[in-house]
């Protein structure tokens, strides 16, 4: 263990001093200065920063709004309501955090799926992968406690329909969705715990973000070739190249989002839930959050028990089943690392996998779709009735079945030729200086 | 990127293209024109403000049509500054009801004229009295109905222009009224509007259906009072982050130029 102050050489003899005794601005530079960044990224890396700034957004937004709210059942839907009329531009702030929500989860949803397609999951990556999910998951688990706070009639019901999908669990299940209600259906005290849990979990989110960067900045980015960085001229120092560009991307997002906020502030939201919530009176059709779609339907999907072949005894029942499916759906990015056989990364040359991913994309949309339609609906094409049960089980099975077949088509799939190094295919011909030769840049 | 984008552009395209196959239960309402731009349908004019008389028409029609069977309880006589009434006419609107109040210092409640800071009266003492008096259910609260129903607006003005004689084998259960706007189209409360049934003091002509836009106009702004703030200040934030994009962009390219 050394002891003694730390040798820094900053000019500034403030910086210095506080440096000497707390490195935090050499760990900055170290960081977030000069860490050598793959110098190919596109503009899907840009949303992982962006991610960042929505989570501090959600933050900020929250706690000025955990200022003006009540969290009782007769108090919090007006509560809501006089932030919206009342506090000073508590409309604008509400706003931001509704719509914000939405964001956070359409900036994740890019993030994960740039992982998946340039494959950011493969080795030495799946600690970074697997933290990754985790966070996924506290978002969920904070979203789904957040849309309950305003107590209108989705809050209500859609929290009553989520903690019930607990009691499908054998022997415990009952037991849980008590202690999730604090009583015998959702009530206040289901709200209380909620709202404390909805302000506890963005700050655990946070702590699990830290971890993930940390983690990324031990084996540094992927990038769209997927071919690991083989030396200085393959990389950029963070500062300024990729300050830059994250903070461009970051503005364009920041504008499409406040084009929300501004000017269809409700277009993701569900007029129900200005209807305040009544115990009584259950909405004819009852739906989650967009980003839940996918999983809703899956749940859905399964409508049949599974049993042993000609015996008639019941395996699993078709509840807990759905139950099984929606979280096996999540569940199953954690082993994605070790399901994916192949050992080239990028999409890019990887014929089959882009096959697959583009399936897996239609089937998350179809699933997002099926999700939001009632149970019993159906497409008419011509004379025929396509129940949309069976197209959420066919997606279902996309869904599933893209994953469960990487082990093999990482066995078959022929890889295209990888390039030797990043900066061959984007500055072409071979320079051997980075940025020595100003040629016109190649599509990679 | 290109065949990523394609990619993501095939699987919106699938949805899409499926989207209007679904056999549809919903009701589509005729589209009005609001110079507010409708508080439910997105972007559709971000330069909207509301129409000051078609507001207090509405809020005519809403205090001497709908308020004696449906309360506006998240309003408070102050916010009609809002619709362009000055501070002496809002005085004398809230005079005109008498609020129960206390207990006073002996411990009795007492009855009192409305102030502005007066929530708007209700028609009925609790939810309760109102079922009672209305066939068992009570008349929804008004003050967010806009925001509230699928078709915000559009759905009010379908709703009260949508009463007209069931078609025949459709039989009307007694003391419902067959309104075709209606989801299911039985509806409890009988057709509230009539031609003339109003007298409105600028001199409009008061048809069903300006009646039915006005009032509708002004639920819109009782459910999002602050529309007109939210589009002042989205117009401000849009052009500072566009033209922030436009800086950053123009940095970009100078720091990366070296790189390309």
């Amino acid at each position: 263990m050394a002891h003694g102050p730390a040798t820094s050489s900053f000019k500034n003899p403030v910086v210095n001093w506080l440096d000497q005794r707390l490195p935090i601005f050499t760990m900055i530079q170290k960081e977030y200065g000069v860490f050598p960044t793959p110098r190919n990224f596109n503009y899907f890396w840009n949303f992982g920063a962006i991610a960042m700034i929505m989570l501090v957004t959600m933050i900020v937004s929250g706690i000025v709004l955990a200022m003006h709210y009540t969290p009782n059942t007769n108090l919090a839907f007006n509560s809501v309501e006089r932030i919206m009329r009342d506090v000073n531009f508590g409309w604008l702030i509400r706003y931001i955090h509704m719509n914000g929500a939405s964001f956070f989860f359409i900036a994740v949803y890019i993030h994960i799926f740039r992982g998946l397609y340039y494959g950011s999951y493969k080795k030495p990556r799946e600690l970074l992968w697997m933290v990754g999910v985790v966070i996924f998951l506290l978002m969920m688990a904070t979203a789904f406690m957040g849309y309950v706070l305003p107590w209108g009639q989705m809050s209500f019901w859609g929290a009553t329909v989520i903690t019930n999908l607990f009691s499908a669990l054998p022997l415990v299940g009952q037991d849980i969705v008590t202690l999730l209600w604090g009583g015998f259906s959702v009530d206040n005290p289901t709200l209380n715990r909620f709202f404390a849990l909805h302000y506890l979990l963005p700050f655990v989110i946070a702590a699990v973000v830290f971890l993930h960067v940390a983690a990324l900045h031990v084996t540094g980015s992927n990038n769209p070739l997927g071919v690991e960085p083989k030396g200085p001229q393959d990389t950029l120092p963070f500062h300024p190249y990729y300050t830059v560009k994250d903070s461009f991307g970051t503005v364009v997002y920041l504008a499409i989002f406040a084009a929300f906020v501004f000017y269809a502030p409700n277009f993701f939201g569900e007029p129900d839930n200005y209807i305040q919530a009544n115990p009584m009176v259950t909405p004819p059709h009852i739906v989650p959050e967009w980003y839940f779609l996918p999983y809703y339907a899956i749940l859905r999907s399964i409508t049949f028990d599974i049993s042993i072949p000609f015996t008639g005894l019941k395996l699993i029942e078709a509840k807990l089943g759905g139950v099984i499916a929606m979280f096996g759906s999540i569940a199953i990015l954690f082993i994605l690392p070790w399901l994916d056989t192949s050992p080239v990364r990028s999409a890019r040359f990887r014929p089959i996998f882009k096959k697959g991913i583009l399936a897996f994309l239609v089937a998350f949309f179809l699933l997002m779709y099926v999700g939001a339609q009632t149970a019993d609906a159906a497409w008419h094409l011509g004379g025929l009735e396509i129940p949309l049960v069976y197209v959420g089980q066919l997606a279902t099975l996309v869904y599933f079945g893209f994953f469960l077949s990487l082990p093999f088509v990482g066995l078959i799939e022929k890889p295209l030729p990888l390039p030797a190094s990043i900066a061959k295919p984007v500055l072409g011909g071979g320079a051997s200086a980075a940025g020595a030769t100003a040629k016109p840049m190649e599509k990679a | 990127m290109r065949r990523l984008r394609s990619l993501i552009l095939a699987g919106l395209v699938a949805v899409a293209a499926a989207a209007p196959a679904v056999a549809s239960e919903e009701m589509e309402y005729p589209k009005n024109e609001w110079s507010h731009g409708a508080v439910t349908r997105g972007f559709s004019n971000i330069f909207g403000t509301f129409d000051r008389k078609a507001l207090q028409r509405g809020f005519q029609v809403y205090k001497e049509v709908c308020s004696a069977c449906h309360s506006m309880n998240l309003l408070s006589y102050r916010n009609l500054s809002a619709l362009g009434y000055n501070e002496a006419e809002i005085t004398a609107i809230a005079a005109g009801y008498d609020m129960t109040d206390g207990p006073n210092d002996e411990g009795e409640m007492f009855t009192r004229k409305g102030v502005p800071a007066d929530h708007f009266k209700a028609p009925f003492p609790n939810e309760k009295a109102a079922a009672a008096a209305n066939g068992g259910k009570a008349p929804p609260d008004l003050s967010l109905i806009v925001k509230a129903r699928k078709g915000g607006e559009d759905y009010i003005v379908a709703l009260m222009t949508g009463f007209e004689t069931a078609p025949a084998g459709f039989t009307v259960p007694s003391g419902g009224n067959y309104n075709k706007a209606f989801p299911g189209h039985v509806i409890a409360m009988p057709p509230p509007l009539s031609d003339g049934g109003v007298t409105f003091a600028d001199g409009t002509k008061a048809t069903v259906e300006q009646q039915a836009k006005d009032v509708a106009t002004f639920l819109a702004w009782a459910a999002e009072p602050n529309l007109e703030a939210r589009h002042q200040m989205g117009l401000k934030v849009m052009i500072f982050l566009i033209v922030l994009a436009g800086i950053l962009y123009a940095a970009k390219r100078a720091v990366w130029a070296d790189q390309h």
